[in-house]
């Protein structure tokens, strides 16, 4: 036989059972039988000491082409074996990837409504320059009546409904505050005493501008009064604020919490003990859908009441009403909660219901702030 | 309140349509509440003609009549009146009018084989009163085909003003025609109060006020005039169907005179008969004795409130109500007519602690005008000689009125200074001269007289109010409120800023925010450690809301309790909000509680494919703590976990947060059994409540400058240790021992295991740590790690007792 003969042969056998192999065993022992130490290529190759030179010229060429090749072709094979090794893993290894994961729990706690709102009111009202402020819900009957120029026995005080106290060790009588409108007088009046307690504003000197969210409590309970509620108020004094400032405040306050480019106010004086003049508000909107819509339309929601705090009040603080005057409004924060969210009942608010809260409440991250828009 | 324009227009000329009147009146202060034309309801129904009434041949007690209602054709009706009979007029409702006596729509028929389109109305169908005897018969001579409201001159509009509680003088029609007329919408009439003459001495002498010098006393001034000779009666139509437009029921005649007055002109009345006065009457504070007023409830007296009594006893609560046993009926002959004038307050307490709702109450505790009390008198005493004939007698008068007399210094710049706008000098003493203000000018000033109607009206800033509300809110400009100069540190408060963080942080946790009732039942109070009387109500809405909440737990477990009920039996609930440890401000807390029920853990409730989650236990609300307590800033590792459970929790699976031996940070544990069992609550719960008042406020500014970071470039090494020690060991001991033993190279400890088992002994336990050990400037050696290990199980073993496991 021929070396030609011979390399063919040996190329076409080992080249055939390269392709034959299933796996990288059997490959390992095609690969051992021809480019092992005594495998068919190496023996070959291994002949070539005993040629002639002249015979080893052409003949050690062919040779060393056909191990380069048989083991080119080795290492195709095993390449191919191994991907398709991985393959069949990955195949064994596949999931339903449409398995539903466990939800996040920031998927599932929710932000009150009544807290959102207060977030809201804060982010806006920090942007007009007005603080935070803060009272006790039991409150002397003194800072939530008499010295907001409630006189004793005025018909005015019996509209409150108010939950009283019973007498405590201090003697003091005590109401549960029927409005924010004491933390007013916490605020403005004239003291050096420290407040008994962190949270609780301490006195400030002119200019005040402050804001007041709270609980506020009234012995009253129906589709839309319960017992306890949320009130939200503000407090500007200086020595000019006036009547024109404080609708720019309201204004400009309903734009932006109603996020609508527009809103048209009307003005109706009213009464209240602790502002004179005093003004009721209503807010322009369209009732005629399912959901009242603010900045539209052609009806009246009455939303909140106002006016400049009345001379008796702020004398009442300390300040001189000649020389000190200011503006306040309050509004049922519950109440503006519902009509921005569409909330039909106030009591659902306090029931903790897990669908209602689900429902109307807000996700944990959903920080409103003016500079990523209030609601996101 | 409510009138009609018919009414108003008996004090008020003018040419405003009802349209704009009722627009006026909301942009003055007289808030419109509604507005219907009542007439509208009877323009459909119109005056016609029997032409013939014939008996129907199938039924006894119906007639078959034709009627012409001016259409130009007779119409069948068949009637079932006594009185439909031919040649009556009366009134008809074509088919396809609602009746509203009937509440329905007359159509067409058939009655009994006989055709009828229509139906002939009684005054009971149309709601005119509630006579359904027989439809209505009008004269002779009425024309046919007209509208029946423009006939009987009924219905027309109706307003419905609310009056704010300092208005007193808009409780009567006129008062609110002065108000339009200051406004400049028409002229206001006046109306004739003059004298009218006496025929003699009153049989009723003046009524001496039998008060002692220290008591209270409603009373100031008491007219009284007693008519002679009256003729009572159904009051004429005009009357009741006036009273009855604005809700009242027409009595008689006299009765009708004292609404009529009360709600014309803000001056209640009241009527006595007067034969049936025993005795002399006099004015003195009530016994403690019962009294039947006319809304027929019997009421209990005390001496605090103020009567007209007889030899028998009180005929009337002052300023409140009258008694039955004097009251005015038709067959009345002799009056006895009161107009007084009250204490406004004293009238409030009595209305109040009887709880009588009444006209008279309504007006006088609102402050009548007193210059109305002797006028009022006679202006009653004309109206019962009109309608009821009658001989007046001397007034009989006793006691004096109380003037303010108010005179206020007005600068009118005041109206620039609190409004902002602009309004000419001559406006506004024009506007508060139509009000009835007397100005006088004083240098730049004014000198302003309060009328007497207007109590009210004290200080200059009630004097811009007026000029307000007349030039109309509408027109003051709206001016920017500049921001102040200085740009303010921060807007939320430390605590302010830790709700909201708690909040988010704990709904990040995937607990719900509840907002519950801080009122809670004293039984659950109690419970949560509270209860006492200074936190009670005194007069709570509900038993379940009658003390002030001690702990937020209590509302989030009847939530839960509520929501388990609906079928929700993994819930995460949390609150943010006031508990009240005393009743004194500095007694007020907030606290962030949070509850899991059933198998609502951080990683998932209820099954799952991944796998199902286990019961809420304790160490799910100690992680929402802990989490919570991050985000506010404090370091769980830096705080002392005390196995001291809260009363409300397992005792074996609570514990108690604290920060030092006087500050409490909080609780966390699983609902103690027996508490579960008492508040009907057969799930499994794990809570947590943090004080967030009792978290020290920072001593440095959040903002400061952070220490420099040290990093070290040597690798750290961990090193595991096993201890056997008692069961009772608490794993905050053995780390703090461990973490003590070096404080400067170790730099954590953590527990990877614990275990009990029979070969551990009996009452013992192994707990594995895992000490991470980071050089700082050298790598260590092994003699250095030696003795860094053999100075952790030194503490270890001296702080436990327990040993290391071999």
């Amino acid at each position: 036989m021929s070396l030609d003969t011979q390399i063919d042969t040996l190329r076409s056998d080992l080249s055939a059972a390269i392709a034959a192999a299933a796996d990288e065993a059997a490959l390992d022992t095609v690969r051992v039988s021809a480019l092992g130490k005594k495998g068919s290529v190496s023996a070959l190759l291994a002949s070539l000491g005993a040629m002639a030179p002249e015979e080893r010229k052409s003949a050690g060429p062919a040779i060393n082409g056909l191990k380069v090749e048989i083991a080119g072709l080795v290492d195709a094979k095993s390449n191919e074996l191994k991907a398709a090794a991985l393959d069949a893993r990955l195949r064994a290894e596949t999931l339903d990837v449409t398995l539903p994961v466990q939800p996040a729990p920031t998927a599932r706690g929710r932000i009150h409504p009544i807290s959102q709102t207060i977030d809201e009111i804060t982010a806006i009202f920090s942007d007009m320059g007005f603080s935070i402020a803060e009272g006790p819900d039991i409150e002397t009957d003194y800072l939530n009546f008499t010295a907001l120029n409630f006189p004793e026995g005025h018909p005015a005080r019996e509209m409150h409904d108010t939950f009283f106290m019973k007498p405590g060790p201090d003697g003091v009588k005590k109401v549960l505050r029927t409005h924010t409108s004491p933390v007013q007088m916490r605020v403005m009046q004239k003291t050096n005493e420290k407040p008994a307690a962190a949270y609780l504003t301490p006195a400030m000197d002119p200019p005040i501008r402050v804001v007041m969210p709270g609980r506020t409590y009234r012995n009253d309970s129906d589709q839309t009064h319960t017992p306890m509620f949320h009130q939200v108020e503000g407090l500007v004094i200086d020595k000019s604020s006036h009547i024109g400032q404080l609708r720019w405040v309201l204004e400009e306050f309903l734009k932006a919490y109603f996020e609508v480019p527009n809103v048209t106010l009307r003005f109706r004086p009213s009464f209240f003990p602790f502002t004179e003049p005093s003004m009721e508000v209503d807010v322009q909107c369209d009732r005629s859908g399912s959901e009242v819509k603010i900045g539209e339309g052609s009806d009246w929601l009455e939303i909140l009441g106002c006016g400049m705090v009345h001379p008796n009040v702020i004398a009442n603080a300390g300040l001189d009403p000649e020389i000190y005057q200011g503006f306040a409004w309050g509004m049922g924060l519950d109440r503006i909660a519902m009509l921005k969210y569409g909330m039909p009942d106030l009591r659902a608010f306090f029931d903790a219901d897990q669908r209602w809260l689900d429902h109307y409440g807000f996700r944990p991250l959903d920080l409103p702030t003016l500079f990523g828009g209030l609601s996101s | 309140m409510k009138f009609t324009l018919d009414w108003l227009k008996q004090h008020l000329d003018t040419d405003a349509s009802a349209t704009e009147i009722a627009t006026t009146l909301t942009l003055i202060g007289l808030e419109l509440e509604g507005m219907e034309d009542q007439g509208k309801a009877f323009s459909s129904f119109v005056t016609a003609h029997i032409v013939s009434a014939e008996q129907h041949p199938n039924a006894d007690k119906l007639r078959v009549c034709k009627v012409d209602a001016g259409t130009g054709e007779l119409i069948d009706v068949v009637c079932g009146a006594p009185n439909a009979r031919t040649g009556l007029k009366s009134v008809f409702a074509a088919p396809g009018t609602y009746i509203p006596g009937k509440d329905m729509t007359i159509g067409k028929g058939n009655i009994r084989g006989q055709v009828s389109n229509g139906m002939l109305c009684s005054d009971a169908e149309l709601e005119l009163s509630d006579n359904h005897d027989g439809i209505i018969e009008l004269p002779a001579d009425a024309p046919i085909g007209v509208p029946y409201d423009q006939y009987a001159g009924i219905g027309g509009v109706v307003f419905d003003i609310s009056i704010t509680p300092n208005r007193g003088d808009a409780t009567g029609v006129y008062g609110i025609a002065r108000d339009l007329a200051a406004y400049g919408l028409g002229t206001l009439k006046a109306t004739d109060m003059s004298p009218v003459p006496s025929r003699g001495p009153s049989p009723i002498l003046p009524l001496p006020q039998q008060f002692s010098a220290d008591e209270p006393k409603t009373i100031r001034r008491f007219g009284g005039r007693y008519i002679k000779g009256v003729r009572n009666g159904p009051s004429p139509a005009w009357l009741q169907q006036r009273l009855r437009a604005v809700g009242l029921r027409p009595i008689n005649a006299i009765v009708d005179i004292t609404n009529l007055v009360s709600l014309g002109w803000g001056r209640p009345l009241h009527a006595y008969d007067a034969d049936k006065i025993v005795g002399q009457p006099v004015l003195r504070n009530a016994r403690n004795e019962a009294f039947e007023a006319l809304d027929n409830k019997v009421y209990t007296l005390d001496e605090t409130m103020t009567v007209i009594a007889d030899d028998l006893g009180p005929l009337c609560l002052g300023g409140i109500m009258g008694g039955v046993r004097s009251g005015v009926t038709e067959a009345t002959t002799n009056v006895f007519m009161e107009c007084a004038s009250w204490d406004p307050d004293l009238v409030a307490r009595t209305g109040r602690k009887t709880g009588i709702v009444s006209d008279a109450r309504y007006r006088l505790e609102r402050h009548v005008d007193p210059a109305l009390t002797d006028p009022g008198l006679e202006l009653a005493t004309r109206l019962v000689l009109e309608l009821c004939g009658g001989e007046p007698m001397e007034p009989a008068i006793s006691g004096d009125d109380i003037y303010p007399n108010t005179v206020v210094d007005f600068p009118l710049s005041e109206v620039k200074r609190l409004t902002g706008l602009d309004v000419e000098p001559m406006i506004i003493t024009a506007i508060l001269t139509r009000l009835g203000f007397e100005l006088t000018a004083k240098g730049d000033s004014f000198t302003v007289k309060v009328p007497s109607w207007r109590p009210d009206v004290t200080l200059k800033a009630d004097l811009v109010e007026e000029v307000m509300r007349m030039v109309g809110v509408d027109n003051i400009p709206v001016e920017p409120l500049a921001r102040l100069s200085h740009v303010a540190p921060r807007m939320l408060t430390t605590i302010q800023n830790r709700r909201r963080i708690a909040r988010r942080a704990l709904a990040s946790r995937g607990l719900d925010e509840a907002v519950t009732w801080s009122f809670i039942s004293h039984d659950e109070a109690t419970r949560f450690g509270g209860g006492q009387e200074s936190l009670q109500l005194a007069n709570a809405i509900a038993a379940d809301m009658t003390d002030m909440r001690p702990s937020l737990l209590p509302g989030l477990l009847a939530a839960a309790r509520r929501n388990a009920n609906r079928g929700i039996d993994d819930l995460g609930l949390f609150e943010v909000g006031q508990v009240f440890l005393s009743a004194s401000p500095e007694g007020q807390h907030t606290y962030a509680s949070g509850i899991r029920t059933g198998t609502a853990r951080l990683t998932g409730a209820g099954r799952h494919w991944s796998g199902k989650a286990d019961k809420v236990g304790v160490f799910d609300a100690k992680a929402d703590l802990a989490a919570a307590l991050d985000a506010l800033g404090i370091d769980i590792d830096k705080v002392q976990i005390l196995a001291e459970p809260a009363p409300w929790s397992h005792p074996g699976r609570g514990g108690r947060i604290a920060l030092g031996p006087r500050i409490t940070l909080g609780w966390f544990g699983e609902l103690h059994p027996a508490m579960a069992a008492e508040l009907d609550i057969d799930f499994p719960v794990a809570a947590f409540e943090i004080d967030l008042d009792a978290i020290p406020e920072p001593r440095q500014k959040a903002t400061r400058t952070k220490p420099a970071l040290a990093l070290s470039s040597l690798m750290p090494l961990t090193r595991d240790f096993a201890f056997v020690v008692d069961a009772s060991v608490t794993a905050a001991t053995i780390l703090r021992a461990a973490r003590g033993a070096d404080k400067a190279l170790i730099k954590d400890v953590t527990i990877f295991d614990v275990f009990e088992g029979a070969h551990l002994g009996e009452g013992r336990k192994s707990v594995a740590i895992a000490v991470t050990i980071q050089p700082s400037d050298k790598t260590l050696t092994d003699e250095d790690i030696d003795r860094i290990s053999a100075a952790i199980v030194a503490a270890v073993t001296k702080s436990t007792g327990g040993v290391l496991r071999a």
